[in-house]
């Protein structure tokens, strides 16, 4: 709709958090700037356990689901990304490397939704055993999952860590990257329109000071991946996970391999006796 | 019919009247002081201290042994760090060599180290002589068949060793979880000092003796013996690149709590707290054993025993009836008899651990049921004993007594079971017993538990993972999955 003066007046965007599937803002009320022109919600200690508990009561749909059908949620998720593919563009700056990222994002999300239904045929197992029983070994997603995104690149780093977690049956609490959220923020909205169920993916920005100690200290979070933390931010990670016996993923910020997707979940063995 | 103590008395007596028939003790040599494992050799500890293992079945002094300080942690780890530049680099082949020598070892002197291990750690003779050794050789013999067939355990990639690991054990198995962790270690090329438990150091020490036999080269193994400080002192060394803990949770959670942002590997091998369930279509005999087998099979030291029987309520009288008559008739007594099938508590503090909780129990409402049993006088026992009328909330049925010590829970559907199963920190291991197979897969998957037992209990095997979900710890020991903690992939 054109201004007084004639000029466009664009109709913008209120960047909310996502969780349990609700796009909202942030229960403290608070807000912050980190490029001093957009607000952006600051996620609470309480938006936090929110998004826990979401997750926890999405976990046992989501890892009930078929590997087939998790591939075709990722896939969809890909499609969604690659759709909007040039707001995410401008998202980031703009230029060949936002480009490039973007398209590394989509690709990382079709490479993993290949993998949902070929993961327990590469590192699962029949094992041998010298007695008469059946003694197989399948890997099962360990529950939920805390991500601190790196802060650079944006978009395709969050995407990295989210799409082995999810492919494997896990539910996510992702911290968006604090000085650049916008990618992720935005990136939850992709996720909404892809078939995940209400509270497999939650996004919370603000700031990490505030938001870590909680994320790494909640009971009820079973791994937390910590790709996008500072020596001081792992160790600290690493002694409130103590409590739990959490897991801590600490491989590289750009692995790629289905050693990423296992780093997310248990090995389980079955054995049953063989008899007539 | 109820079965009364008498009765059941009566019935033992009648069915199971046995001689005595211990295993001979003449073949063994314990040597009166031990020293420390270190580079190939028996040294004397700097610390100058030793203390006392005893026999738990007689509370007679079997040995003195060393414990190691911080300067024997010290060289220890300095020997693992020297001798790992020539065995990482070793030609893959020859290290397996070693590592079936040293299983051919192990069976070769399994008798000794069957005795050894039942008297410094009061296991029946029969387990220690059946399960534990056979098993730890395996162990051996399986990653042996490793050292030179890594490239082909994960595709895509290159594999390393990480260098020293400090490796630290439990009394439960000794022998056992020491094979557990040097096997695979060994086998990716890494170098180890390992720290048996303070009360039952021996096999660990025996095992010392069969490096040397297999004239494995020096520092590959070093073995300390001491307590919880040399333990705390070995996983916090700075050249030391691995840590690998079978334990309780509340140590191991200390050790993920020390480690934090040093950038050493971990694994951790906790507690557990397991259900053990029973369906009404299950082959009830059978289902008796395993209950038996989950939580009795070595005195209930066991992190995966089944400490939770959940029984399903239309069966719960017969069944529960069946098992007490079952009760009265294991032996409990002289573990190096060939017939005991109840063993010594490990340690004093372990018995009076046991005793606390079962005084919680009754405490808390709980009815408890022990056959008639004579104790020996000397030395530290625990009769068999299950509680019933027990509700989720009481700490019997929420904290790992790691004795015989059985909670009997009932539910009524599927869904209840695994919501009862589940409630726990713990995720180490489940039972499940049911003539039906798709219920048995139902089940398995909705068990948050490392290993699922399915019309059984108690088993492992060198190729078959063995770990757990939740507080139970991270990382798999046993099977191909047993080779990534000691490796890093590049």
């Amino acid at each position: 709709m054109p201004g007084r003066n004639g000029a466009h007046v664009q109709v913008r965007k209120t960047y909310k958090l996502y969780v349990g599937g609700e796009f909202i803002r942030s229960e403290s009320g608070r807000a912050y700037r980190p490029d001093g022109k957009v607000n952006v919600p600051r996620g609470s200690r309480k938006d936090l356990r929110d998004a826990v508990r979401a997750s926890r009561g999405a976990f046992a749909g989501w890892a009930g689901r078929t590997a087939m059908n998790r591939g075709q949620v990722l896939y969809r998720a890909a499609e969604m990304l690659d759709g909007r593919g040039a707001q995410f563009v401008e998202l980031l700056g703009g230029g060949a490397k936002a480009r490039t990222e973007v398209e590394q994002a989509v690709e990382t999300l079709v490479w993993y939704a290949g993998w949902t239904d070929k993961l327990a045929q590469v590192t699962g197992t029949v094992n041998p055993v010298a007695g008469p029983y059946f003694n197989f070994t399948i890997p099962e997603p360990t529950g939920v999952v805390g991500i601190v995104a790196p802060e650079s690149p944006a978009l395709a780093g969050l995407v990295r860590r989210l799409a082995p977690a999810l492919c494997g049956g896990n539910v996510v609490v992702a911290l968006a990257p604090e000085n650049r959220p916008l990618p992720a923020l935005t990136l939850a909205e992709v996720l909404a329109t892809s078939d995940f169920p209400a509270g497999v993916v939650n996004v919370i920005s603000g700031q990490r000071r505030e938001l870590l100690p909680w994320l790494a200290a909640h009971m009820d979070v079973n791994a937390i991946d910590a790709a996008g933390c500072t020596p001081e931010e792992l160790t600290a990670i690493e002694t409130a996970a103590a409590e739990n016996v959490k897991r801590v993923v600490k491989l590289p910020a750009d692995e790629r391999s289905p050693y990423l997707i296992t780093a997310f979940m248990e090995m389980k063995t079955i054995w049953h006796p063989i008899g007539v | 019919m109820a079965i009364t103590k008498r009765h059941s008395t009566d019935l033992a007596k009648q069915v199971f009247d046995y001689a005595p028939a211990p295993e001979a003790t003449d073949h063994i040599k314990i040597r009166p002081r031990y020293g420390l494992f270190v580079g190939g050799r028996m040294v004397e500890p700097h610390s100058k201290k030793r203390f006392p293992t005893i026999n738990p079945a007689t509370e007679q002094k079997l040995a003195e042994v060393a414990e190691a300080d911080e300067v024997d942690v010290d060289r220890a780890v300095e020997a693992a760090g020297k001798a790992f530049t020539s065995w990482s680099r070793l030609t893959p082949a020859r290290r397996a060599r070693y590592l079936f020598r040293i299983s051919r070892l192990i069976q070769e002197r399994a008798r000794e180290l069957a005795v050894v291990e039942t008297m410094d750690g009061g296991k029946p003779i029969k387990e220690s002589r059946d399960v534990d050794i056979p098993l730890s050789a395996a162990h051996f013999f399986y990653y042996a068949g490793w050292a030179d067939k890594l490239e082909w355990a994960f595709p895509n990639r290159r594999v390393r060793p990480l260098g020293v690991a400090g490796q630290v054990i439990p009394w439960n198995f000794p022998l056992l979880m020491l094979s557990w962790k040097i096997a695979p270690a060994l086998a990716a090329g890494n170098t180890v000092v390992l720290k048996p438990a303070e009360t039952t150091p021996l096999s660990a020490l025996l095992f010392a003796e069969i490096c040397q036999q297999a004239e494995l080269p020096p520092g590959v193994v070093n073995i300390l013996t001491g307590a919880g400080k040399t333990g705390s002192l070995l996983v916090g060394h700075e050249d030391v690149k691995k840590v690998a803990f079978t334990g309780s949770t509340e140590v191991g959670k200390s050790i993920q709590r020390a480690l934090a942002g040093t950038g050493k590997h971990l694994t951790l091998e906790l507690g557990g707290k397991a259900a053990n369930i029973v369906f009404e279509d299950a082959p009830l005999d059978q289902a008796v054993e395993g209950i038996i087998n989950g939580i009795y099979f070595n005195q209930g030291h066991v992190c995966c025993a089944g400490s939770r029987l959940l029984v399903q309520e239309s069966i719960a009288k017969p069944l529960l009836e069946k098992l007490k008559l079952r009760l009265s008739t294991l032996r409990l007594g002289d573990p190096l008899d060939k017939n005991t099938d109840i063993g010594a508590i490990n340690s004093k503090a372990q018995l009076e651990k046991i005793q606390g909780l079962v005084a919680s129990g009754i405490e808390e409402g709980a009815e408890m049921y022990q056959p008639e049993c004579r104790l020996p006088e000397r030395g530290f026992w625990f009769p068999p004993t299950l509680f019933t009328n027990v509700s989720q909330s009481y700490r019997i049925a929420r904290e790992e007594i790691f004795g015989p010590v059985l909670s009997v829970l009932t539910f009524r559907t599927p869904a209840e079971a695994v919501e009862k199963a589940n409630n726990t920190p713990y995720g180490l291991s489940a039972g499940v017993w049911t003539d039906k197979g798709s219920r048995i897969l139902w089940m398995s998957q909705r068990m948050r538990a490392g290993v699922v037992w399915a019309n059984t209990f108690n088993r492992f095997d060198p190729t078959s993972p063995f770990g757990g979900y939740k507080e139970s710890g991270f990382g798999r020991e046993g099977g191909i999955h047993g080779l990534l903690p000691y490796l890093e992939l590049t």
